[in-house]
């Protein structure tokens, strides 16, 4: 009886998070692939089973992989947030004036509604909206229409994101070099090694777990961009993401099973980008001390 | 990800797929009529109406119509629901048996699937003498939907600015709408034309020229049956016109950060000049007139610039069908509901539309189409049902608005090649998507 209830115990306690992982998670997924090899068309009560051919036609389909090169853009964008990111919580980890202030700054946009950001944002890009008036200030007036060509929408929403997520990977990054002990500068310094030796030689190798998972949450990131892109241009001007494609093909043609197909592509290239990396980044154990 | 999960996640995807295809509503109540209640004291029930005027829910008014309503009606009790993003979020709950009692018929439903998701309204022939638009939701001779209000769509225009611009009659062609535009920019300082770009829907509305161009009411039929671009057809000359007015710089300077909502006090107070849109919005620019402290009769109306016969002409058609929920248990009230919306809410004349009953009068603020014999005619819709399907099909999207957000990119330059291949390019696609549906 003891021995039946204790190995009960810890299937108790997963009791609710498993329910709810099942059910929001895992279902919908195997829901979607069940979807993605018939026609259906997301309300028709009547459904046809058409085997492999949704997923024939996305490879067979040119247009539907070109909107992946937008994801060049978000890509270009992750590095740029990384490594700022990267310098900001090596700097705020050490004793600054205003540190806590300045952390709150950057993990700001974080708290944002997304919806909110893409509207705010779209105020800021419009034609003497707040960036132009900002340029104005100091002189340069662009007149430049932000959200007009491809190149130039493109950048502006890789740039929204990168305003939107670096206070995540800031947190994350700050998070890690502070579970590094304090005793290792210390000594470093001791030992006369700078503050670029300190980050080379020390925060580098000890934030590398973190560093590695950021970087793979980049990637996907970038491959499923939706969320600023959707709510700022809809995907016009050239800013189609694949995830826009998706949901476009969804509800708005009505083709649920291509789009489930579609879904489970992306999911599946994800799921190979990220298992490439790991073999590329193994990911060995912290060692500092 | 170790073995073991890889494992669970193989055998809860296998598992799944070996679950039958199961979307919701069976079709078990299929055929059901929603019968007109004969004594008003005897219907009762609570019904939910869901709509998309999320505005009258708010402020009251739909309230207002509620309370009328249980005047004739007493022991019906009305509720609303306003859906802000109506059509996905309403595709997601008809998977379901709960939609309400009344809807908007959604456009994803395929005609022939309105049976399964709709009570009927009763015979087209019946219905036919009285009302406008009963082809369009009519199946099997049976009838689905009915709308409340007509639409015509038209140029939304501020006429104070294009009389500053010396313009005193409608144009007769695309070449002097054209030319019209340009004398606004010359002589005023309003934008000469609003695409409305970044709204997207507004664009989609350039798809009702169809019929209004040649005066044709077979023009959907049309649409089933050939190359919507071929050279001298309705669509081929709106966006022929939408791609001119942008390409010769006479829309607005950044189209991908318009906004909607200010585009209505910008028009009303005559920085924007024209926009294409449709009877409903008259009475929302006027409301914005006010609202700016412009003055509301400067918003003016007129149809497609084009003239069949030597008389202008415009399409009227149905906006949203309401619809009785198959599934509903009260489908007597929710029918009353419907008729009485229809025939005595007075929502018609408060919107400014064109009533759905045939034989009422049109609206004031269309005098000027009166005086200047502009023939109404309502398009025959017998192959809706078909031009919806080949252009799902094909994914170029006529009701949609990318295909116009790329037209406009094209025309301002953002986007590379020539509108012949443009429009070339989507006659194919919709071509061949004919030929994969049968048509």
């Amino acid at each position: 009886m003891a021995r039946t209830s204790r190995r009960l115990t810890p299937w108790l306690f997963l009791l609710a998070p498993l329910t709810l992982l099942i059910t929001f998670t895992y279902a919908p997924i195997a829901n979607m692939v069940a979807y993605s090899f018939t026609d259906w068309d997301g309300v028709s009560p009547e459904l046809r089973y058409t085997g492999a051919e949704n997923y024939r036609e996305i490879f067979t389909r040119e247009d539907l992989f070109q909107v992946f090169w937008v994801s060049g853009y978000y890509l270009a964008a992750s590095v740029v947030q990384i490594v700022v990111a990267l310098y900001f919580a090596t700097i705020l980890s050490f004793d600054v004036r205003f540190r806590n202030f300045f952390k709150g700054v950057l993990f700001f946009p974080s708290l944002v509604n997304g919806v909110a950001i893409g509207f705010v944002f779209l105020y800021f890009f419009q034609d003497g909206g707040t960036l132009d008036t900002v340029l104005g200030l100091f002189g340069r007036h662009t007149d430049h229409a932000w959200l007009g060509t491809p190149v130039s929408a493109n950048v502006s929403l890789a740039g929204v994101s990168v305003w939107r997520y670096l206070g995540m990977n800031f947190v994350l990054f700050l998070g890690a070099i502070q579970s590094i002990p304090g005793e290792l500068y210390e000594a470093a310094e001791l030992d006369g090694a700078g503050r670029w030796h300190q980050f080379r030689h020390i925060i580098l190798p000890g934030i590398r777990p973190v560093l590695t998972l950021t970087v793979v949450l980049s990637v996907s990131g970038s491959l499923s961009a939706f969320e600023i892109p959707y709510i700022m241009t809809g995907g016009a001007t050239g800013t189609e993401t694949f995830v826009i494609q998706t949901v476009k093909l969804a509800f708005q043609f009505n083709k649920t099973g291509l789009a489930s197909a579609a879904a489970v592509v992306l999911l599946l290239i994800i799921l190979l980008v990220t298992w490439v990396q790991r073999r590329l980044v193994p990911d060995d154990r912290v060692d500092l001390v | 990800m170790n073995r073991r999960t890889v494992l669970v996640l193989a055998t809860v995807t296998t598992a799944a797929l070996l679950l039958p295809g199961c979307t919701g509503t069976g079709g078990s109540a299929k055929g059901a009529d929603a019968k007109a209640p004969d004594d008003p004291a005897k219907v009762s029930g609570t019904i939910t109406v869901l709509t998309v005027r999320t505005d009258l829910v708010q402020d009251g008014t739909m309230d207002k119509y509620a309370a009328a309503f249980n005047k004739t009606y007493p022991k019906v009790k009305v509720e609303f629901q306003a859906l802000t993003n109506y059509e996905a979020e309403i595709k997601i709950r008809m998977n379901t048996d709960d939609y309400g009692d009344v809807l908007l018929i959604p456009a994803v439903i395929k005609k022939d699937d309105y049976p399964k998701f709709f009570a009927s309204l009763g015979t087209a022939a019946e219905r036919g003498k009285k009302y406008r638009f009963t082809d369009f939701t009519t199946v099997g001779g049976k009838v689905y939907g009915q709308s409340p209000v007509g639409v015509m769509p038209g140029f939304v225009y501020n006429k104070r600015v294009w009389k500053e611009a010396g313009i005193t009659r409608w144009p007769g062609t695309p070449a002097e709408f054209l030319a019209d535009l340009k004398a606004i920019k010359a002589k005023t300082d309003a934008v000469p034309y609003y695409t409305n770009f970044a709204a997207q829907w507004p664009l989609t509305s350039w798809t009702y020229v169809d019929g209004a161009v040649h005066c044709d009411p077979k023009a959907t039929t049309r649409l089933a049956e050939g190359d919507p671009w071929a050279e001298g057809s309705d669509l081929r000359v709106g966006d022929t016109l939408l791609y001119d007015i942008v390409a010769r710089g006479l829309a607005e300077k950044d189209p991908t950060t318009s906004n909607w909502e200010e585009s209505k006090p910008r028009t009303a107070k005559g920085e924007i000049a024209t926009q294409w849109l449709g009877t409903w919005a008259i009475i929302q620019f006027q409301d914005a007139a006010r609202k700016a402290g412009a003055n509301p009769d400067d918003i003016g109306f007129m149809p497609f610039p084009s003239r069949t016969g030597g008389s202008f002409c415009a399409t009227v058609g149905p906006d949203y069908n309401q619809a009785v929920n198959v599934h509903s248990p009260h489908k007597e009230a929710a029918r009353a509901w419907i008729d009485w919306f229809t025939d005595k809410s007075g929502y018609d004349k408060d919107n400014l539309a064109i009533s759905p009953l045939k034989d009422a009068p049109l609206p004031e603020v269309l005098k000027p189409y009166e005086e200047a014999g502009v023939k109404l005619i309502e398009l025959d819709d017998s192959a809706g049902a078909a031009v919806k399907l080949i252009d799902d099909r094909s994914e170029v999207g006529i009701y949609k608005p990318e295909y116009r957000q790329d037209l406009v990119d094209l025309a301002r330059g953002a986007k590379k090649g020539s509108l012949d291949d443009f429009l070339g390019g989507l006659g194919e696609k919709w071509t061949e998507a004919r030929a994969d549906v049968g048509h």
